[in-house]
């Protein structure tokens, strides 16, 4: 958990001091473990283009999902900047209200895969918390295996649907 | 072993192309000797190839499900009545019971129905039956005649004409279905186009309690069989799931995420008088009451991985809790067997997901089926058999194993992918 934090920290300390920073390319947002500001850069409502930050592509506020390893609750340090991104966004908006959607893969036992899945919500909120979020902008609920998004018998598939999907108000 | 196998697949495949409806079996897989087997000769009735429904293969795939019997091939005899019966003939099969009957179709549509229960050693009757049905009615006749036979030669009560339940999806329609104990005769208790988990029935077969998303959340209702009137008893904020019956049917365990964490909540079974059992930092689902009442049996991820624990009903404080698996880092769904001595439950071993048994007394653990993807067990109430969700093609089947491990049967079902099966109660008075 100190670990958890002690890197949260770092993370938020880079994020509050690149406000002014300017927007970094696609690449570098989609690489693994960089500590960067992308995450802040969008505090508010839309970029030049009048695109909302959520959809554009070249934002990662248009990454929704954050995915796990098997009868695993743990936010991989991949995923970190994601989320911090998101609950930045929250922290800029006060109006702004998430839902977080937990899933688990299709195998074992359905009770367990929907409290798995409320896990995995709630992993994601916890870390959108501790970065300034505030509790009545998120609901964190598991759809278990129940709604799966890839269909097929294979690991491709199940690593699919191992995820939590970050939804705003209007796409759920 | 590979010579009673090809022996009874013979026999399954002679039934098969001389008569009229499908077998209920897809396939059928016999493990072990069998010398603790009755063995026994069912002779198909006479006239019963006219029937919608012939009588003997329903009772022959009772018996051989329940492990405890041997089917004897019956090819080249003929009796119907006692006065045919050469009862050298069965001895020299090795038959030492063997089931003889008579069908008749009345004038109104109806179907009389006799049939005498013959033990060959002694040579005497040990039972006999006889009714008019009609002929909707014939599978639930050969299920009580099959319940007689049972009854007779071990004692126990036969399970039937024992009732189930299971989901089935059919693109995006969930239903959750009642059927006979071998998936026929399924109707819809409700339908719904989200989710329905987890049907659980109350100790006297009067009401199931499940788990429907149809809210956009999961919440736990309690409906009645009879006048299909449900209620919502669990609808907490947060997640309402796993409901199970307490032994008295006056309770129900359910988990809740009221508190965060996945935890066991017990309820009235009006939805009344919450009070939380389970106290741990992880994951607590999937409670089961013991027989007596006294315990639950749960699974919780509290040591690391999803593992079997065991509290007692007064509640999970100062470590009560015990861990009773510890056989790999998977394993789900606990439910007691009906005497309350061993627990069957989801064991993943190598990317498999099967069933194992396990004693409360030595510890000692069985694995019962050696499929890809095995899912909620379920014991008879007689404890001889094992219902289960397991998949062929990508699509949940109903399979039904005997507890000992040794016949394992597939049933067939219609259409849709079939899940969370439950096998219901042992009625007093049908």
């Amino acid at each position: 958990m100190n670990k958890i934090l002690g890197v949260m920290v770092v993370c938020l300390l880079s994020a509050c001091a690149s406000q002014t920073t300017q927007p970094i390319s696609d690449i570098e947002d989609r690489s693994l473990g960089v500590r960067g500001g992308e995450g802040a850069r969008n505090g508010m409502g839309t970029d030049g283009f009048g695109l909302s930050p959520l959809q554009d592509p070249n934002n990662i506020l248009s990454r929704r999902s954050v995915y796990f390893d098997f009868d695993s609750f743990s936010v991989k340090s991949e995923y970190r900047d994601l989320v911090l991104a998101h609950a930045a966004y929250l922290r800029g908006n006060a109006n702004a209200q998430v839902l977080l959607q937990g899933n688990t893969d299709d195998r074992g036992s359905r009770e367990y895969n929907l409290a798995l899945g409320q896990r995995r919500a709630d992993s994601v909120r916890n870390i959108m918390l501790l970065a300034g979020a505030r509790e009545q902008q998120i609901e964190a609920v598991s759809l278990g295996e129940e709604k799966p998004r890839a269909l097929g018998r294979d690991e491709a598939s199940w690593a699919e649907n191992r995820r939590t999907d970050i939804l705003y108000q209007g796409e759920y | 072993m590979m010579i009673d196998l090809r022996k009874l697949l013979c026999w399954f495949c002679l039934l098969l192309s001389t008569h009229g409806p499908l077998y209920a079996a897809l396939d059928i897989e016999i493990f072990g000797g069998g010398a603790a087997k009755i063995p026994i000769a069912i002779m198909p009735f006479a006239a019963e190839s006219n029937l919608p429904q012939r009588i003997t293969t329903v009772v022959s795939a009772d018996l051989e499900r329940s492990g405890l019997f041997k089917l004897v091939d019956t090819f080249g005899l003929v009796p119907h009545d006692l006065e045919q019966v050469n009862y050298v003939d069965w001895q020299n099969r090795g038959a030492s019971a063997l089931v003889i009957g008579n069908t008749a179709m009345l004038p109104d549509g109806r179907i009389e129905v006799r049939f005498r229960l013959l033990d060959v050693a002694k040579r005497v009757q040990l039972a006999g039956f006889g009714g008019t049905v009609g002929p909707d009615q014939l599978r639930a006749f050969a299920h009580r005649i099959a319940d007689i036979i049972y009854e007779s030669l071990t004692g126990e009560h036969g399970v039937f004409s024992t009732r189930i339940a299971f989901v089935r999806k059919q693109g995006n329609q969930y239903a959750l279905q009642v059927s006979d104990y071998d998936g026929f005769n399924a109707r819809s208790l409700i339908e719904y186009t989200e989710p329905i988990i987890s049907p659980a029935w109350s100790p006297d077969g009067s009401k199931i309690a499940y788990v429907s998303f149809e809210k956009k959340k999961p919440v736990v209702y309690v409906q009645t069989l009879a006048t299909r009137e449900r209620k919502a008893v669990a609808n907490f904020k947060g997640s309402n799931s796993a409901p199970a019956w307490s032994p008295d049917g006056s309770k129900l365990a359910v988990v809740l995420t009221l508190h965060g964490n996945s935890q066991i909540y017990l309820i009235n079974a009006d939805g009344s008088g919450l009070q939380r059992l389970s106290q741990s930092p992880g994951i607590d689902t999937e409670p089961r009451f013991s027989p007596d009442g006294r315990w639950l049996i749960f699974t919780s991820d509290r040591g690391g991985s999803p593992q079997i624990y065991r509290m007692p009903l007064s509640g999970d404080r100062a470590g009560m809790a015990e861990r009773l698996t510890f056989e790999g880092d998977y394993n789900v769904s606990p439910r007691y067997s009906p005497d309350g001595k061993r627990f069957v439950y989801i064991h993943r071993n190598a990317g498999r997901f099967n069933l194992a048994v396990q004693e409360f007394s030595t510890r000692q653990m069985q694995m019962l089926t050696d499929s890809k993807f095995d899912e909620s067990p379920s014991f008879a109430p007689n404890g001889r058999m094992i219902l289960y969700a397991t998949e062929i093609n990508g699509r949940g089947i109903l399979s039904i194993v005997s507890s000992d491990g040794q016949v394992r049967q597939r049933l067939s079902s219609e259409s849709g992918d079939i899940r969370e099966p439950v096998w219901g109660p042992m009625l007093k008075q049908r």
